[in-house]
């Protein structure tokens, strides 16, 4: 984690250097073309000290937005980054007020500052009153949000206002970022990356174990506060490039990606920072084509588009991913349960002849032929049997064979074990046996074959087929092995 | 000092005034309901999500028909719940944050939209964000019978604001119950889950009327704000729901004056009214609020010992 977090800061540092060149042109919002071909290049060859500006500004604010909302997502606080991305605004026009410039440091400190008053105020609104917190953060951001827009409309109105400046605030335009914002963006999200690293363990612990934290002299409030304030400085840095009614976006949405990828803490932070980054990246981009268009909705659609892809598609938790292991799960259960039935079969006729018909395999499975015609092509699908006589007739391959066997022995074991462990009755045993006989590993199957003493018969007198022998078969004795297909 | 209610003004005012009583207080009563059932932040999810509702809808129409906007703000709604609720249920993903992806993705979607169609979709971006209360008198007047009912909006909202009402009334014991306790309603017979959408629908037909006037963010203080001052006040819901009409008429009435006065936006000011309320509820209030508390608990901090053993079996009425 550290190692990959100097590399970040050092990244970072890169940037910011670059950022203090002083380079003067036209920036993005000026520039006159609007085909998007030409801008396509223009964007891409960095040639414009804007772009890079619109571009340095996205991604660090990706960083630090995925870093910080990694640790209010695991939380559940998700929505008082909403809330504090509202607070600001009054904050934001007060400082505008300040000296009628977009000076962005007076609107840093005043944003900072309201910020952190919303955050105390849903405090104090939960602990002094019935109202829950889902009241107390909407009443937040509506009441600080409200003042703000006041203080923006009077602004709009004063004859000497800077009109241009403040509504960037409201939707984001990355290409109205200059050389300081960039510079304030660097220091904010190298301080961020700073003291998350250094305070790692706390927050980790604070974050999901605030008893814990709090028995190991961990001072939980303290460092509560202090994500709330480094949640408060990367609100502000993101203002200006993403606007204040989706910043929230920006700190939800990768980090709730990441939170689908990985149970690692320190890998969600780092995915969280990649996505973000990424979701700069393309929103930088895309407002870049066209003459008017906002960047803050295509960084947060870049962000959701990054989420709908791990919703659906995220190894262990995405939804086709577990469908698709759920489906080839209860396949594979069908194809073992025809295995066994087509065991049993054989078994009945005392193992004389090879093949077993369509009608047979129906008859044991009480099943329509043409459902069991199906199943044979199962069989031949996993490569479990070869069908002859125009698939009449089916004929286990040496592994369709063995892995029959393990069923039924699996099965006969998990009987015998439970009437002579746990003393069930002999015909209570089989449903059970049926489920966990799919489940049951080579380890737990010989600490059973060892409990029962090499038992070879089940509770209802039928052969229990041993490890040792499947595993003979196995080693070639192929011809001896009665019921198995030959090749064709 | 300015006087919004002058002669040549008086008439805009009216206008203005009431088309702020009406959407808070249709907002404010249907925010009851959100409040007590822990869903504000859906409220807030709902009120911008019905903005790509919207924009399609005038997309499609190529008008500002009442209808498509209806429809579309009523399935941008219902898509919003839908939403929220897969990505809670099918996968780790805890509510608050589903709300906040679900509603910033379609608010992102809507202002993308508009941005792109500037010219076909007759929105303003910062109408979409504190609305365009002030301008509502200039609507046309909706004409019935030979009588004038006032502007379009005004009219449209006064029709919603009349139907929450009769349907709060009407349905007032199932959503009661609901609310409370879904477990009783389950036994009582009532479907909580045909409650839950019929609430976000009948809340996605108010929002949309109300978003026109105060914007997608003041809609989420309609919602609360006049619901929470009421329950600082008095813990019965039929008197939550009675103050949560008087504080509507409160916070649009000095919401006009504050406006006039600072020369700033009237809903945002409408607004500001009502957290100030809310700020006067929660330090003043007379059952919960801190000031009394406080006293209160002074006053129990020094408690008055009895003297001897008779003053204990014969309390002294008074003491």
């Amino acid at each position: 984690m550290s190692k990959r977090s100097y590399k970040f800061a050092l990244s970072l540092l890169f940037l910011a250097c670059m950022a203090q060149e002083p380079l003067f042109a036209a920036r993005i919002g000026e520039l006159t073309e609007t085909d998007w071909k030409i801008q396509v290049i223009r964007f891409l060859s960095f040639r414009d000290p804007s772009v890079r500006y619109a571009l340095a500004g996205s991604i660090l604010l990706g960083i630090s937005c995925g870093l910080l909302g990694s640790f209010i997502v695991v939380r559940k606080m998700a929505l008082v980054g909403d809330a504090l991305s509202h607070a600001v605004l009054p904050g934001v026009a007060l400082g505008f007020l300040w000296n009628t410039t977009k000076d962005p440091v007076a609107i840093f400190i005043g944003a900072t500052v309201a910020g952190l008053l919303g955050t105390t105020v849903v405090n104090l609104i939960t602990q002094t009153t019935r109202l829950k917190e889902d009241t107390a953060l909407g009443m937040v951001l509506a009441g600080f949000f409200s003042v703000g827009i006041c203080l923006v409309t009077m602004i709009q109105h004063l004859p000497t206002g800077n009109k241009s400046g403040i509504d960037k605030f409201l939707f984001g335009q990355a290409a109205a970022l200059g050389p300081n914002d960039i510079q304030l963006m660097g220091i904010v999200t190298l301080l961020a990356i700073t003291v998350i690293t250094l305070f790692y363990k706390e927050f980790l612990v604070s974050s999901f174990d605030s008893g814990f934290a709090h028995s190991i002299r961990i001072p939980v409030q303290l460092f509560h506060h202090l994500l709330m304030l480094l949640l408060a400085f990367a609100v502000v840095i993101s203002l200006q490039a993403v606007g204040v009614v989706l910043v929230s976006a920006m700190l939800i949405t990768p980090a709730a990606a990441a939170y689908l990828l990985t149970d690692r803490m320190h890998r969600m932070v780092f995915l969280a920072s990649i996505f973000g980054l990424l979701s700069g990246v393309f929103g930088a981009f895309f407002s870049f084509l066209g003459p008017s268009l906002p960047t803050g909705p295509f960084m947060v659609l870049g962000a959701s588009l990054v989420f709908t892809l791990c919703f659906f598609f995220a190894p262990k938790h995405g939804l086709v991913t577990r469908w698709w292991v759920k489906r080839s799960r209860s396949q594979q259960i069908q194809v073992e349960n025809v295995l066994k039935a087509i065991y049993h079969v054989l078994e009945d006729r005392g193992f004389d002849g090879e093949g077993v018909s369509i009608r047979e395999l129906a008859d044991q499975r009480k099943q329509t032929l043409e459902e069991s015609v199906r199943e044979s092509k199962m069989l031949k699908r996993a490569e479990y049997a070869t069908l002859l006589e125009e698939g009449n007739m089916i004929w286990l391959t040496p592994e369709g064979w063995q892995r029959a066997r393990e069923m039924v022995r699996n099965h006969r074991l998990w009987e015998l074990y439970l009437t002579s462990a746990a003393q069930y009755s002999a015909d209570h045993v089989h449903d059970d046996a049926e489920k966990i006989e799919h489940i049951l590993g080579d380890e737990v199957v010989r600490a059973l074959e060892k409990r029962l003493d090499y038992a070879t018969t089940d509770p209802h007198g039928k052969k229990i087929p041993s490890s040792e022998s499947i595993q003979k078969d196995r080693m070639g004795r192929r011809e001896k092995v009665p019921g198995y297909g030959q090749d064709i | 000092m300015v006087e919004p209610w002058s002669a040549d003004a008086f008439q805009n005012n009216l206008w203005i005034f009431l088309m702020g009583f009406l959407v808070a207080t249709a907002c404010g009563l249907v925010g009851n309901y959100l409040i007590l059932r822990r869903m504000s932040l859906i409220g807030d999810a709902i009120s911008h999500s019905i903005l790509p509702g919207i924009a399609i809808a005038f997309l499609v129409s190529g008008s500002r028909g009442t209808v498509p906007m209806f429809a579309g703000a009523l399935l941008a709604g219902v898509a919003t719940t839908v939403i929220i609720e897969v990505i809670h249920k099918k996968s780790r993903i805890k509510q608050d944050s589903a709300i906040g992806i679900a509603f910033t993705t379609l608010f992102a979607i809507g202002v993308i939209l508009i941005s792109l169609y500037a010219s076909k979709i007759d929105l303003d971006q910062e109408c979409v964000l504190y609305g365009e209360i002030g301008f509502v008198g200039l609507h046309p007047p909706v004409q019935l019978w030979g009588m004038n009912l006032g502007p379009l909006p005004v009219f449209r909202m006064a029709v919603v604001t009349v139907i929450t009402a009769a349907a709060i009334m009407l349905f007032y014991k199932e959503l009661l119950v609901s609310s409370f306790d879904p477990g009783l309603a389950f036994t009582l017979g009532i479907n909580a889950t045909v409650v839950h959408y019929c609430l976000m629908g009948w809340l996605s037909t108010v929002v949309v009327n109300a978003f026109e006037s105060v914007g997608a963010v003041l809609v989420i203080a309609m919602l609360i704000l006049p619901g929470a001052i009421a329950s600082m006040l008095t813990l019965q819901l039929p008197r939550i729901l009675m103050l949560t009409v008087v504080i509507a008429a409160m916070s649009s009435f000095f919401g006009i004056h504050l406006a006039t006065w600072l020369n700033c936006s009237t809903a945002a000011a409408m607004v500001v009214v009502a957290s100030g309320l809310f700020i006067l509820a929660w330090l003043f209030s007379p059952t919960s609020g801190l000031v009394f508390k406080k006293l209160r608990h002074r006053s129990d901090s020094v408690p008055e010992f009895p003297e001897t053993a008779t003053d204990v079996l014969n309390p002294q009425p008074g003491k």
